[in-house]
């Protein structure tokens, strides 16, 4: 698998050859840097680890500080493992090697992870598509975004577990699959992908293939 | 972390690549012709269309406009990405005089309370 750890930029549109607009999102890859290296001998599998982003020294504990240190680099604010990365070339990766988006081209599907905007407390309507109970006749009112019944009564005399209701929503780790790559910009490491993509502007992403 | 100007540069550096910027000043008022460009199968025409700026909308790459022209009796509308490359170029018949920057009243008018007085430059 093949990723990069990026930040939202925002949102745009561009034309197609065909004159259609196509919405788009901006990725940009700030210089990611191979932290560690996991193996079959030491792990029981091959992965390459990168980060990104730059924390400030006094925030950075001790242990996570020889860490980075190891690879030479400064102390990163992102870090995330990228499985079997560059199975395909079988090129080897070293400690320390930096990594931008010209692993992508134009053209290709990725699958961006981030984490999506906080929406807090939601009903049911927004939360989980219900349609809420409608019909402004036959006397009834104040029940037009209402969740319905939950249950059955005496039997089985409870709620089961997972029950769609309201409660909190979004602020999840959320994958949007199969975006196309519109366009690579290397001068200023941008991705320029297909469609909106989770999280504000400014969240760290991970785009992959 | 809240995106800082460089960030927004970058926006603004892939639409300053889409943006035309030979294409005249127009605003809402303006009598304008757009030829605009119909591909049928393999062969391409351009098709003109005469009428009233209604509003501007967005700004950036994603910018659109608004024409409304009278066409046999009925209204007809249609809105055009500022900056879409099938637009061939628009042509500012006669600038009108008009105190806002959408005048959708027009649409509720017929004959001659429709009509826009000239901007004289």
């Amino acid at each position: 698998m093949l990723g990069i750890i990026g930040k939202k930029v925002g949102m745009t549109s561009v034309f197609s050859e065909e004159g259609k607009s196509i919405p788009c999102t901006l990725i940009q890859a700030e210089p990611n840097v191979v932290t560690q290296l996991r193996t079959m001998d030491t792990d029981g599998y091959r992965a390459v680890q990168l980060a990104a982003g730059e924390r400030k020294e006094k925030n950075t504990s001790a242990a996570l500080k020889g860490h980075f240190a190891k690879a030479k680099t400064t102390p990163k604010a992102y870090v995330a493992e990228f499985k079997n990365f560059r199975a395909d070339t079988g090129e080897e990766l070293n400690l320390g090697d930096e990594v931008n988006v010209e692993i992508f081209e134009e053209g290709q599907f990725v699958d961006v992870i981030a984490t999506s905007k906080g929406k807090g407390f939601q009903g049911v309507v927004k939360r989980h598509g219900f349609a809420g109970v409608g019909g402004a006749t036959h006397g009834q009112h104040n029940r037009l975004r209402a969740p319905g019944s939950i249950g059955a009564a005496s039997y089985p005399a409870r709620v089961f577990k997972g029950m769609r209701m309201a409660g909190r929503m979004g602020g999840n780790r959320t994958k949007i699959t199969n975006l196309q790559i519109v366009k690579v910009m290397p001068e200023d490491n941008v991705l320029v992908v297909k469609g909106a993509v989770p999280g504000h502007k400014g969240c760290f992403v991970i785009v992959e293939r | 972390m809240q995106p800082n100007s460089e960030k927004m540069d970058l926006v603004k550096k892939l639409e300053s690549t889409i943006i035309n910027a030979e294409l005249p000043e127009f605003a809402a008022g303006d009598n304008v012709t757009v030829h605009y460009k119909i591909k049928e199968g393999n062969k391409q025409r351009i098709q003109p269309f005469q009428g009233t700026v209604l509003q501007r909308r967005g700004s950036g790459a994603i910018e659109t406009f608004t024409v409304r022209k009278m066409s046999s009796g009925v209204g007809v509308e249609r809105i055009f990405p500022v900056n879409s490359p099938n637009i061939d170029k628009i042509v500012v018949n006669r600038r009108g005089k008009v105190r806002r920057a959408r005048i959708f009243y027009l649409r509720d008018r017929t004959g001659k309370k429709a009509r826009i007085k000239e901007k004289r430059v």
